[in-house]
């Protein structure tokens, strides 16, 4: 029965952690590309185009995945951070450091695309809109996680301070988020809303969800890449590091 | 009593001892000894529970002090290389107001009394803006004797204090020890305590 | 540790801070003489209209509290962090929540209350109504406390940290769009007439929930930062 259980906190070290996170890298890469082919096939070739937006709509396939991504990378990085300061674990700070650039990016993603797409829309490059209002809180949360991370020189201290800015940031979330859509109603701004068209055709819900697959396999595959720079450098002086293959050449 | 087992300090990536252990028993003394950066200061702050060890533990009467918490900090007092001397309050302000902050508020008289036997007469109501190096020192070292605690760790307490003040403090930390309290201590200085009760402990 | 005790160490930091400060008023004057420049340049900036300025006003004296404020964090913990005093407060026999919180009271007393009795003065400039000064008043005193709580953990994460004073307005100025939002929406809604009661009560709400976490979150800060 003893050995069925699996011993979570062996992965935790980050010894264990490196080589299984170099063989999982790959994998995610190859998923990636394979959900963002057929996604992006959908979103061109398969999706009809939009009665009211033409084709300048298919910019969704990006922005719609790129938001919820960014939002989800956030929830990760407070679970994580939540798991370092809980059980002191090394790794699950690293976790956290290496999600943030990845959350920020898909944010400014979100944004970006968001303006592109306001242009052609509304003739105006930003609306504030209460998504997009929030999003760009968001975007200012991971700067600050990363800028407080990079401003302490202890490697130790910064993965607990960020963890524990990250739980404030999760936590100041969803209130964050009812107070800009409250503030939004009541001033009467422009209410179109980014994902609200009338009926959205079945392919495209279809193409979108792909995409966010793809991008959260992209995630994945960019920050175990991160984590694994994190661990050579945080660990660089440890006897396991120095016998590595692939640095020895 | 106090115990430490297996001690391990990192800084930064070095590792600054690993291994220590020690036992402190009611009437010892624990003079810690070692060069510049060996780690003086980091045990010292270990003890008090400030910064944890990279591995090991350190218990108090047979718990881990991290589990005692509020109940061990009530039985330390801890002096630093900073006094925690505010230069806008007067030597007497100073004195009360760590005492209340460290939970054992005193009333003006015990106070001025503490301050007296460590030879600030007259100085009581001045600002520790005005007060030389050594004088803010005896005023943060006013906290031995008022806040009445068993366990005192002192990082280089003699620093800028003269020859008297340094027999005077010999003496006030004698007097702890032979009333059954215990003490780790650092300095570079000799401090003239009373023999036999002094451990050394040295971190290389 | 019995209740009074504990009541007595949280009065004791209080008073502690509020001496400190009456000896050194300068701390203090300075935020308030940035808070009334600031919201004095932007009539400058955008002309002398009344309606116009009117429509601002209750967003411009916000802002103008939430960056002040932000100005009066570092002296919060910094100087008790360089001479000691803070190792000694995390070594004291009194929970540090407790005496954080007293310091959070009295940086609220030193920064918000000052500035919530001084709006209504700055409000006139902008030709506000004496229903919506009133309004403003409340909505400050019930909102700056909440920006001390959140601050405050700020304050503490940056604490003995590399440019530390800009930082902690990165990290803690996007907390304070709600407080901000519901702030200045409270004087906007007694405007137009709509009555400001759920706008306050949303903002005491927050201030319950900040004034539950703030300082327990603060203390998890302090430890790390004296480790």
């Amino acid at each position: 029965m003893s050995n069925r259980i699996v011993n979570w906190f062996k992965f935790a070290s980050p010894q264990t952690f490196y080589p299984l996170a170099g063989k999982m890298i790959p994998w995610f890469w190859a998923l990636t590309a394979v959900f963002g082919l057929v996604g992006l096939y959908i979103g061109f070739f398969v999706a009809p185009t939009d009665a009211q937006q033409g084709e300048g709509y298919r910019i969704i396939f990006i922005h719609v995945p790129a938001s919820w991504l960014s939002m989800f990378i956030y929830l990760i990085m407070a679970f994580w951070a939540a798991l370092g300061l809980g059980f002191n674990t090394r790794l699950s700070g690293m976790m956290a450091s290496a999600l943030a650039p990845t959350g920020a990016l898909m944010a400014f993603l979100s944004l970006w695309t968001g303006a592109l797409w306001g242009k052609p829309m509304w003739g105006t490059w930003w609306v504030w809109d209460a998504r997009l209002t929030s999003e760009l809180i968001l975007f200012f949360l991971y700067l600050g996680f990363i800028a407080l991370q990079s401003a302490i020189d202890d490697a130790r201290r910064a993965d607990k301070a960020g963890a524990v800015l990250a739980l404030v940031g999760v936590a100041n979330i969803p209130i964050i988020y009812f107070s800009v859509k409250w503030w939004n109603t009541l001033h009467q701004g422009a209410s179109v809303s980014l994902t609200r068209s009338p009926s959205m055709a079945q392919t495209m819900l279809w193409g979108m969800l792909l995409m966010a697959l793809a991008f959260w396999m992209y995630s994945i595959a960019v920050s175990l890449t991160r984590v694994r720079a994190i661990i050579l450098e945080r660990e660089r002086h440890a006897g396991w590091v120095e016998e590595l293959k692939e640095l020895k050449s | 009593m106090l115990e430490a087992s297996n001690l391990e300090c990192v800084r930064g990536e070095k590792s600054l001892f690993r291994g220590l252990s020690f036992r402190l028993d009611p009437g010892a003394c624990l003079m810690v000894q070692g060069a510049n950066g060996s780690g003086k200061t980091s045990l010292l702050r270990m003890i008090c529970g400030l910064a944890q060890p990279e591995q090991g533990d350190i218990r108090w009467n047979g718990e881990p002090i991290r589990k005692l918490a509020e109940d061990y900090r009530g039985e330390l007092l801890y002096c630093g290389h900073a006094g925690a001397v505010k230069d806008d309050l007067t030597a007497l302000e100073n004195a009360r107001i760590s005492a209340t902050l460290a939970g054992t508020p005193v009333d003006v008289e015990a106070a001025r009394l503490a301050l007296r036997q460590l030879g600030l007469k007259g100085r009581e109501d001045l600002p520790a803006r005005v007060l030389s190096a050594g004088q803010k020192r005896r005023v943060a070292l006013t906290r031995l004797l008022l806040e009445k605690r068993k366990l005192w760790v002192l990082d280089e307490p003699l620093t800028a204090l003269d020859k008297t003040a340094v027999a005077n403090l010999g003496g006030v930390i004698d007097a702890h020890l032979a009333s059954g309290g215990m003490a780790v201590l650092t300095s570079h200085q000799d401090l003239p305590l009373a023999a036999g009760r002094v451990e050394q402990l040295r971190l290389d | 540790m019995a209740e009074t005790s504990l009541l007595s160490a949280l009065g004791a930091v209080i008073r502690r801070d509020l001496l400190l400060a009456m000896r050194r008023k300068s701390d203090v004057l300075t935020t308030l003489f940035f808070f009334v420049i600031v919201v004095s340049l932007f009539p400058l900036g955008i002309g002398p209209e009344m309606a116009m300025l009117r429509q601002i006003a209750p967003g411009v004296l916000w802002v103008a509290a939430l960056l002040a404020t932000m100005l009066s964090l570092n002296r919060l913990f910094a100087a008790d962090h360089a001479d000691g005093t803070l190792e000694q407060m995390a070594l004291s026999a009194v929970p540090l929540g407790v005496l954080v919180t007293g310091k959070v009271v009295a940086h609220w007393l030193l920064s918000g209350l000052p500035l919530a009795l001084l709006a209504p003065v700055l409000g006139l400039q902008f030709d506000l109504a004496a229903g919506s000064l009133g309004v403003m008043v409340v909505a400050l005193l019930i909102g700056t406390p909440v920006l001390s709580l959140i601050g405050a953990i700020g304050a503490a994460l940056t604490l003995g940290v590399r440019g530390g004073g800009v930082l902690v307005s990165l990290l803690v100025l996007p907390l304070y769009v709600p407080v901000l939002i519901f702030g200045a929406g409270a004087v906007e809604a007694d405007l137009g007439g709509l009555g400001a009661t759920a706008h306050l009560s949303l903002l005491a709400a927050f201030l319950a929930l900040a004034a539950f976490f703030g300082p327990w979150a603060t203390t998890v800060a302090l430890r790390i930062a004296l480790e």
